[in-house]
């Protein structure tokens, strides 16, 4: 029911919206909560175990009762708050936990049923048979369960993440918020100041009562005007802070676009990243409810969500309203509603000295025990101090159980809230979170006075912390009335009554865990779920654990509270995760010869972030081991052209490199001739292979050290360690040049003759014999050439900048093609190193050692080097190592796979008769076989044996021979060619 | 989490790699023993309390850096070039 | 003899403009890393400044200007940006050609800070971040290098292989930042 002349809705402004497909009246300023209790709208959800009827309980971001789903389609959002929806034109709302409908759920059997689900009901009762639990629990228990769902499609909608920097970031625009930002803002600070509402002024929205002589509306929107008008202040609406971490790292949900229409190519939340030199935690307090028989019926609201809806939206949330109280505060509910004209049935105090009341009758010392009404509250029973009973007919019960401190933030740095038996809640202690005061109700101060007063007080301390000074602050004239209460969490009686509204636990619940021996907050907790989920015990907590301590015998202080943790509120993983989905979730690197590849109709593969071509079809090749075939056979016959660029190339200069590089590679590098290149391996400290590759002396102190594609970063770091952390004595520069060269392999019988058509100088055996290096004009362009090769042929690697890339790839290739060869992919690349024996990281995996691959000799013995002295531990060499093997098959099956098991001729193939297993494997044209690469225990001792490979996964077993891993060119004379 | 760069400042923790003990810093001599170079490459405290582990500024500056820090309060107390850490212990 | 066709790093991808921010490749031009030897920084400074007229920069710094730029461009290096490096440098520093290595961008706007707030974990405002100041810090996954040329602009350099990511992820913020000014 709308109430005229009230609210800060927007009354010229009406639209309209759905729920379940009912169109709904509303007007601009509404949230979802406050049009359907202005249309009358009661149930509106169902809880989450008993699927009760819930209707909307609170007015925030704390509501436990009406969760709702937003939109339709991939991008629905499940579980959203109605109180925390605006409302637009056009809007889709949707009831849910609710099958066929809201008003005839079938689950709602569970409701009937509740005498056996009570705490810990799963544990106890799906335990056995075991079979059971997979095929038949599981499932019924899964469908059963859940509130909300998600589409289950991709989610189309953008997301945003942003970093913001403060001196001042100020928690909660409530009075206390608002006067310390005000403060701080007029000093000059750079001050953020954030609120999860839609308006800034926390209760002052909701209230009737004046600040500095004008309403406490007027006052909020006045200061949120000066403070607009700051350039160092910066105010985020819509803006939860999340959680606090550490060194003022703050987490913050901007909800940008939930409340239009037209989205505009806005993203729908933001998630902040603040770090701020100091903060202030003003977040306010909860009401919290109180415990009685049946008081989760739709209907039942706390009193100051009630005095929102009238104060705020022009909502009387009922026509017969009634007031369930222990402290004076929820009076004002009652009063502001005799005002605006609404009845109000009465109000139960369960003090026997409550004030008197204005309009309306006060029952003194009662208490609610029970309520009716199936869908809605209809009426409410209360008890008189003698023990009778009565009822009045009610549609709203406005309850107040006192107020909790919103401390969250507090704790999430294992901070622990003390209990402070004035307010009878749990209040912060400073200094739980380095440079974060807290100020107003979360802080137990209740009074606006109160609150003005510490706003000011706390943006004092934190500026003067940061040598700001501060003018003197008058604060607001404003009501100071004494907070009196008495403490009231549970009505004695019959029944269940609720503590955690969503996830159904109620006082027996808290109980029944206390008899069971969960007696620990945090074990009656996970017992009962109590605080769980949705409720996060903003609602449920105090009262929860004031039961417990009553059932256990103990006092409030001593029984403790749970732990509060980060997210405050729920935080979407779409914005957590914002800009990282799809093709954002890593940079794609993609090489100059990525167009001509793609054009050439190679199929893309991703190595790390590179993108390197699979292989390359020619007309009327139908498989991929055709191409394959094709590439590695023009490798061997004529000439093939890949590009290398994504090796890690570093860059050394300096006096000492010789030096250094003797250091971090097993072999020595000093003694390299300028104009010469050379392989190495590297270890880590423990003795195990880091990664391998050729360095080049391009000069007396410069060397260029190319690495593999998926250790460039790795070895880059590695290098900068043993650098600064083991040899900052050694003169060296290291610069990654990876980039800078775009780099082709040049492979084939043929590839000096390709080559010396577009060098400059023509090269010959004498002038580039094998392992040469130095700088070439290539086309006129100045560049470098290696004589390494990969594949085993007569090879060289070309480099020119990057920005010739495209052209020279284009250029090499065609060459390549007229001279019967082509550009190859990374499977052939694969094949070639195989029928080599070349290594790769599938051999170097991080478990092998420079003994396994059969490079011991490599590790010099003149010298220290990076893995040395532990590369030389008993037990990693000899026989009982798993050392590289080549693998051919000689029996009826033919294929071999990479990961399968080896073992001897014969054994049964389990684990304990292990012996080894193939690293790599690919088909050989050149020997019209499979070749596999392999770790088998002392393999190099059993060259000639014969094996069985067995592929458990794949069903796969091959009677294989074992061999040398070099099948092809042992001798080394194809290179040197 | 936020830690200060000896060059470029206070910065995000997302910008550094996070490698453990400082103790890497005190490699011994090839031939100091099993025991000495068990230690060195595997033996780390896990102390309740004050650390000293190594970063990288990876995204940042390229440095190495000893952070030494509370593992309780998650308080840093001080960063030091790792270079400069390692010249003074020659 | 068949000529080598250079391309920008950005061929085909800038410019851009959304919501009064543009985004532009900035042309080709020489890139050298400069990194001096022990205790050579003094001379190289010195050599600078004779040769290309500017100071090696102070940490965090760029000196310099449009065409003839040198920007710290982590420990012990700089970038030096436009003119052929004088071998004169070569006896104190290490010298590297990095022409190739990085695609240059200009971020160009009165909401340029907006846009770099939503990719950069560094506080780029005015105030902390003026012209003339540059910082090595990364933007969404890629590690960069960002200096302020002017009040609403902003050199970015990123590794050239990554060009395309780039201008990807600055265009996403763009977009965001321009729709939620629009109108």
């Amino acid at each position: 029911m709308r109430i005229n002349g009230k609210g800060l809705v927007d009354r010229s402004t009406p639209l309209t919206f759905t729920f379940d497909g009912h169109s709904v009246d509303a007007y601009a300023g509404d949230t979802v909560a406050s049009a359907l209790l202005a249309a009358e709208v009661k149930l509106v959800a169902r809880s989450f175990k008993y699927h009760r009827p819930r209707g909307v309980m609170g007015a925030g971001s704390e509501e436990a009762g009406a969760l709702i789903t937003v939109g339709n389609g991939a991008g629905q959002d499940p579980n959203v708050r109605a109180t925390m929806q605006e409302v637009y034109s056009g809007l889709e709302t949707r009831s849910q936990n609710r099958w066929p409908s809201l008003n005839f759920d079938v689950l709602s059997l569970n409701d009937l049923a509740s005498p056996f689900l009570s705490a810990g009901f799963y544990y106890k009762t799906f335990m056995w048979p075991k079979a059971f639990w997979e095929k038949l629990y599981e499932p019924v228990i899964r469908r059963a369960a859940g509130i909300g769902g998600l589409s289950g499609e991709h989610n189309p909608d953008s997301y945003e993440k942003a970093y913001a920097f403060c001196d001042f970031l100020v928690i909660g625009a409530g009075s206390a918020g608002l006067m310390a930002a005000l403060t701080a803002g007029r000093a000059g600070a750079d001050v953020i100041l954030c609120d999860e509402d839609s308006i800034m002024g926390g209760r002052l929205n909701g209230e009737t009562y004046d600040v500095g002589g004008a309403t406490g509306q007027d006052w909020a929107a006045s200061t949120v005007a000066e403070l607009a008008s700051m350039d160092n202040v910066r105010l985020m609406t819509r803006t939860t802070v999340t959680g606090a971490y550490d060194q003022g790292t703050f987490g913050a949900l901007e909800r940008v676009s939930h409340h239009l229409e037209d989205r505009g190519g806005r993203p729908v939340e933001c998630f902040w990243r603040i770090a701020a030199k100091r903060s202030v935690l003003a977040a306010g307090s909860i009401e919290r409810p109180v415990a009685f028989r049946n008081n989760d019926r739709p209907g039942i609201m706390t009193a100051s969500a009630v005095r929102t809806y009238l104060n705020r939206y022009g909502v009387a949330p009922g026509k017969a309203v009634t007031v369930f109280a222990n402290n004076d505060d929820a009076h004002r509910t009652a009063r502001d509603l005799v005002e605006a004209g609404v009845h109000v049935a009465g109000v139960i105090d369960t003090r026997r000295d409550a004030p008197d009341g204005d309009g309306y009758e006060v029952y003194k010392g009662a208490e609610i025990c029970n309520s009716e009404g199936r869908k809605a509250l209809e009426a409410v029973t209360f008890r008189y101090p003698d023990g009778r009973e009565d009822k009045l007919q009610t549609d709203c019960l406005a309850m107040s159980g006192g107020w909790n401190p919103s401390v969250h933030m507090t704790c999430h740095m294992n901070g622990r809230p003390v209990w402070n038996e004035g307010i009878q809640s749990f209040v912060p202690v400073d200094g739980t979170v380095p440079g974060m005061l807290t100020a107003g109700a979360c802080n137990g101060v209740f009074s606006t006075h109160g609150a003005l007063t510490q706003g000011i007080a706390a943006a004092q301390e934190a500026l003067s912390d940061l040598g700001v000074k501060t003018a003197k602050a008058d604060v607001p004239k404003a009501e100071d009335a004494p907070y009196r209460l008495k403490p009231l969490w549970a009505v004695e009686g019959k029944g269940r009554a609720w503590l955690d509204f969503q996830n159904d636990v109620t006082v027996k619940d808290v109980k029944l865990a206390a008899a069971e021996n969960f007696r620990s907050v945090e074990h009656m907790k996970r017992y009962t779920t109590q605080g769980m989920a949705p409720d996060q015990g903003k609602n449920s907590n105090v009262a929860a654990l004031a039961v417990l301590a009553d059932a256990t015998g103990r006092g409030i202080p001593e029984t403790g509270t749970t732990t509060f943790r980060p997210p405050y509120v729920p935080v979407s993983i779409a914005a957590m995760g914002a800009g990282s989905q799809g093709i954002g979730f890593a940079p794609q690197r993609f090489t100059t010869s990525h167009k001509a590849s793609v054009e050439a109709g190679a199929p893309m593969v991703e190595v790390g972030m590179w993108y390197r071509p699979s292989f390359f079809p020619a007309p009327g090749e139908k498989t991929w081991r055709q191409s394959c075939d094709r590439e590695v056979n023009n490798v061997r016959n004529a000439v093939g052209v890949c590009d290398v660029s994504t090796l890690g190339k570093i860059d050394l200069q300096g006096p000492d490199v010789g030096e250094f590089l003797d250091f971090v590679y097993t072999n020595m590098f000093s003694t390299l001739k300028v104009g010469r290149t050379r392989y190495g391996l590297m270890l880590r400290e423990d003795g195990t292979v880091m990664d391998d590759g050729t360095t080049a002396r391009m000069g007396e102190n410069h060397y260029v050290m190319t690495t593999t594609t998926a250790a460039a970063g790795p070895v880059m770091r590695h290098l900068e360690y043993v650098h600064q952390c083991l040899r900052p004595d050694l003169d060296v520069s290291m610069i990654s040049v990876t980039e800078q060269w775009a780099q082709f392999a040049v492979a084939g019988p043929k590839s000096r003759e390709l080559l010396n058509g577009l060098l400059a100088e023509e090269i010959n055996s004498d002038s580039w014999p094998f392992m040469a290096c130095g700088e070439a004009l290539i086309q006129g362009v100045k560049g470098r050439l290696f004589r390494i090769s990969f594949s085993g042929e007569h090879a060289y690697e070309v480099a020119v900048p990057s920005r010739y890339g495209d052209s020279l790839f284009r250029l090499l290739v065609s060459r390549a093609e007229s001279m019967g060869g082509g550009a190859y992919g990374m499977e052939a690349l694969n094949v070639l190193r195989i029928e080599k024996g070349h290594i790769t990281h599938s051999e170097i995996h991080g478990r092998t050692n420079a003994f396994d691959i059969g490079f011991a000799r490599m590790v010099s013995a003149k010298k220290d080097c990076i893995g040395k002295t532990m590369s030389e531990r008993p037990g990693l060499v000899g026989d009982t190592r798993e050392q590289l093997v080549g693998l051919k098959p000689i029996g009826v099956v033919k294929q071999l796979t990479a990961g399968a098991h080896l073992f001897e001729k014969g054994a049964d193939p389990v684990r304990v008769n292990e012996q080894g297993y193939t690293t790599s494997v690919g088909f050989s044209p050149t020997l019209e076989t499979y070749l596999g690469l392999g770790f088998l225990r002392n393999g190099r001792a059993r060259h000639g044996e014969e094996i069985q490979m067995v592929d458990h996964l794949r069903g796969i077993t091959t009677q294989c021979v074992v061999c040398d891993p070099v099948f092809i060119d042992p001798e080394g004379g194809r290179v040197r060619g | 989490m936020r830690i200060k760069c000896p060059h470029c400042g206070e910065r995000d923790r997302r910008e550094f790699y996070y490698v453990g003990d400082a103790v890497a810093l005190d490699r011994p001599d090839p031939d100091a023993g099993d025991v000495v170079w068990d230690d060195y490459v595997h033996n780390r405290d896990n102390p309740a309390g004050v650390t000293r582990d190594l970063w990288y500024h990876e995204s940042g500056c390229s440095t190495w850096i000893v952070v030494t820090r509370n593992t309780v309060t998650h308080e840093i107390l001080k960063t030091e070039l790792a270079s400069k850490v390692k010249e003074a212990m020659a | 003899m068949v000529d080598l066709m250079a391309k920008s790093p950005c061929d085909g991808l800038l410019p851009v403009e959304h919501g009064g921010v543009s985004l532009s490749e900035i042309d080709m031009t020489v890139l050298t890393s400069v990194s001096p030897y022990k205790g050579q920084d003094k001379a190289l400074s010195a050599a600078l400044k004779e040769a290309h007229g500017m100071a090696f920069p102070g940490i965090n710094r760029a000196t310099g200007k449009e065409g003839a730029r040198a920007i710290w461009f982590g420990q012990g290096q700089a970038m030096l940006i436009g003119p052929d490096p004088a071998s004169s440098l070569c006896v104190h520093a290490a010298v590297t050609d990095q022409s190739d290595a990085w695609v240059l961008v200009r971020l160009e706007g009165g909401r340029a800070e907006d846009v770099l707030a939503r990719l950069v974990p560094v506080d780029l405002r005015q105030a902390a971040f003026k012209r003339g100041h540059t910082a090595r810090t990364q933007l969404q996954h890629m590690m960069i290098s960002v200096t302020r040329t002017g009040d609403s602009s902003f050199l970015i350099m990123a590794f050239r292989s990554m060009a395309k990511t780039l201008v990807h992820d600055l265009e996403t913020a763009m977009r965001g930042v321009a729709a939620r000014h629009a109108g």
